[in-house]
């Protein structure tokens, strides 16, 4: 094939691949960030602290429900126990801190965010504990070679990876329809476009709040579900969201396709770089070349690649 | 409003008034600081390991009183894992207490480089038992730091002897690939020297490759290590790393036998995450591992038996908890030590430093404070602040851990002149003129 080496090509599809099912994860936590932003303007810094948050609830429910009723039963019971609780938070967030900013400055919010983000990673483990929680949500962690006939070899994928990224995808695209299709999605857009106009055509402010919040919250139990079955739950899923700011960088702050695109693309990227570049730079680059993938793109298109264009007339 | 307001001022302004006041009408004793991190994404492996420091220093004061009469007054600080919250930590114990803090141990590399510098002037033992500084062995150049019982350059020849054994001998590392999975920063680097000089001197093929900390992202290393397809993985990590480490090695085949981890990556958080995928990694242990003593028995009497422990009782024989209960315990061998010349009152930090400098425990004696089988004898000089080099292998069977090898004894004539080398340069660059320990006494 072109004189190349086929092992040097499976090798290469297989770093691919595992960039692009990393994306897809990255994609569905950027996505927590998309959805608060575009329905409140609020860049919420606490989207890290609310996947912790939710997988606590998560797998502590999960420990102690298993213990006295059968998989199929407590899996659902724990999900029901994270959710209440991640509408609690959403609750607490739109009563005691947004309701109190309206019209504040989107610096003023985010701002909140950053405090709500402290509250809720010292509340989380100081109620649901600081340890690592192993969570078997019952996927497939075995390996299988895909493209063998092609390959010898053939490339190396993983059954849990797969499964995430199949869960995220199927969540991204129930997200895109309630955005696009539902009343509720289009009031959520509304609101973002301009607080002041969206409450003089009636649309209850602080409703929709508390429903964009929630579905952060759902969101963010999706996500902590996912990783958690990968890394176990921990204080560490808090760094994840450090992976969804280059991706909503370069995907646009106010765009779903943007996130998953970004996602993907970031994913890729970061992989392709660490394995082919890093090594000649002494390795570790991925974390940051994320970032400088994003700030390229940041230089040819400020709003990102499917951001909207804001332009204020004076 | 206002009427609250002053009403609040007032409260608050008596409550400030009050507490110096408490602080100075504290009882006489001997003060060390518990500088932990219970939050945060090290939390799975800083809870136990403090939970085994403050279980161990009440034991102390339940059962003997305080050491040799004298109470064990302590506090404890929450760092994160943070160097900057570590060093805020020390700056306010540091003078705790009516002779100030005994020593401190950081329970973190990042801490330890730290705080090297300010312990020296402040003259207050440095005790990082199993980690830290390599050099600062040399107490020489070093005469506040004390890397008691092991040695990042310790457990890096060991690891490489215990692979040269499974081989069927040191000849059979020529030709061998062994990869280097190390967390990018301080503690993660430490070992290359020694493996660098290890691999030029029995012709293995060296390869380090940097996890970006905390770690929960490893899929392009293990990438690579497939690619590269080692015959062993040396892991140098801490916290989420490991487990993470473990299962994307399952993720990409590569067998757990084959991964040896070093002493901060041999606990059971580091493998009960990865479930069934642990199975068969293998760790060093810093001299005792999991498993109970009979200090074990004495802490269900003195400690658990009133209510007074911290974890739960079961998880009492954990290697981070073990880890805690030892490296307290050598330091308050080292202020007995200090009090058998000073006499029987808190200790000052440069009588607590002699202390731990003629600091010797040999079988007996390690029988005696029930850590019979945990630790090996230990004898501190001036010239040497590690006291022994010697390690064994445990592996995980998925439920425990079990030692499979007999102990090892890190190759002195290899590791000696590249610590005199990292300590002379030391020494030249921070202006320090080492001191003649033939002079000590």
């Amino acid at each position: 094939m072109l004189g190349i080496d086929p092992t040097k090509i499976a090798f290469f599809a297989e770093v691919l691949v595992s960039g692009l099912l990393s994306g897809v994860l990255y994609a569905l936590v950027a996505l927590g960030f998309v959805l608060i932003f575009k329905a409140s303007g609020v860049f919420n810094f606490a989207q890290g602290a609310m996947v912790l948050v939710a997988g606590l609830a998560l797998v502590r429910a999960f420990g102690w429900l298993e213990a006295s009723m059968p998989f199929w039963l407590a899996l659902p019971l724990a999900i029901i126990f994270a959710g209440a609780v991640m509408t609690g938070i959403a609750w607490a967030v739109e009563r005691f801190v947004l309701r109190k900013l309206v019209n504040q400055t989107a610096l003023t919010l985010f701002m909140a965010t950053i405090g709500i983000s402290f509250v809720l990673e010292g509340l989380g483990q100081q109620i649901f504990g600081a340890q690592v929680y192993k969570l078997d949500l019952g996927l497939p962690r075995d390996n299988l070679f895909a493209l063998e006939s092609l390959f010898d070899g053939g490339i190396l994928l993983n059954k849990l990876d797969l499964w995430s990224a199949v869960l995220a995808a199927v969540l991204v695209a129930a997200l895109v329809i309630f955005f696009q299709k539902t009343r509720m999605g289009r009031a959520l857009r509304a609101v973002a476009d301009d607080h002041s106009a969206a409450q003089s055509v009636g649309i209850p402010l602080t409703r929709v709040w508390f429903v964009v919040w929630t579905v952060a919250g759902l969101v963010a139990i999706a996500a902590a579900s996912i990783w958690g079955s990968k890394v176990g739950v921990q204080f560490s899923l808090v760094f994840v969201s450090l992976k969804a700011l280059p991706v909503i960088i370069l995907g646009g702050l106010t765009s779903i396709p943007g996130a998953i695109v970004g996602g993907l693309l970031i994913g890729a990227g970061e992989k392709l770089a660490e394995v082919y570049l890093g090594p000649s730079v002494g390795g570790g680059i991925e974390q940051w070349f994320a970032y400088v993938v994003a700030l390229v793109v940041l230089l040819v298109r400020p709003q990102g690649l499917f951001g909207d264009r804001i332009i204020e007339r004076i | 409003m206002s009427i609250r307001i002053t009403k609040l001022s007032v409260l608050l302004l008596s409550a400030a008034l009050c507490l110096p006041a408490a602080a100075e009408a504290q009882e006489n004793g001997q003060f060390i600081p518990v500088v932990s991190y219970r939050t945060g994404p090290y939390a799975p492996n800083g809870i136990p390991w403090a939970d085994g420091i403050v279980d161990y220093l009440e034991l102390v004061n339940q059962r003997d009183g305080g050491i040799n009469g004298v109470k064990i007054l302590y506090e404890e600080c929450e760092t994160g894992y943070a160097t900057d919250r570590g060093v805020e930590c020390y700056e306010r114990l540091k003078n705790k207490g009516p002779t100030g803090a005994a020593f401190i141990n950081p329970l973190s590399t990042g801490i330890t480089f730290a705080l090297t510098e300010k312990t020296l002037v402040d003259k207050i033992p440095l005790i990082t038992a199993g980690f830290g500084r390599s050099e600062s062995r040399d107490g020489s150049v070093f005469p506040w730091n004390f890397p008691l019982i092991g040695t990042y350059w310790t457990a890096a020849d060991v690891a490489i002897q215990h692979i040269a054994k499974e081989l069927g001998g040191t000849d059979k590392l020529n030709g061998r690939k062994i990869v280097l999975l190390y967390h990018d920063s301080p503690f993660g680097k430490e070992p290359m020297p020694v493996l660098e000089v290890l691999a030029k001197k029995h012709g293995f093929q060296l390869t380090m490759i940097p996890v970006t900390s905390p770690g929960v992202e490893q899929k392009s290393q293990w990438l690579q290590i497939r690619q590269l397809r080692p015959d062993y993985v040396v892991m140098w990590g801490w916290g989420v790393m490991n487990p993470t480490a473990i299962q994307e090695a399952a993720n990409v085949n590569f067998p757990r036998d084959k991964m040896i981890g070093f002493w901060f990556a041999g606990a059971e958080p580091d493998v009960v995450p990865a479930g069934a995928q642990a199975v068969g990694y293998k760790a060093l242990m810093l001299q005792h591992g999991a498993g109970r003593a009979r200090v074990h028995d004495d802490l269900d009497k003195y400690v658990y038996g009133k209510g007074l422990g911290k974890a739960k009782p079961a998880d009492t024989g954990g290697v981070l908890f073990n880890r805690g209960m030892v490296g307290v315990m050598l330091g308050i061998e080292g202020i007995r030590t200090a009090m058998a010349k000073y006499g029987n009152k808190p200790m000052t930090g440069e009588q607590v430093r002699w202390g731990i400098e003629h600091l010797a425990l040999d079988e007996k004696r390690i029988k005696e404070l029930g850590f019979e089988g945990m630790i090996s004898p230990v004898k501190i000089s001036c010239a040497d602040h590690e006291g022994t080099r010697t390690s064994r292998i445990q592996q995980w069977d998925g439920k425990s851990w079990n030692i499979i090898s007999d102990w090892y004894t890190a190759d002195e004539a290899m590791l000696a002149p590249l610590l005199k080398e990292a300590a002379a340069r030391y020494a030249k660059e921070k202006g320090i003129t080492p001191r003649d320990c033939s002079k000590e006494s």
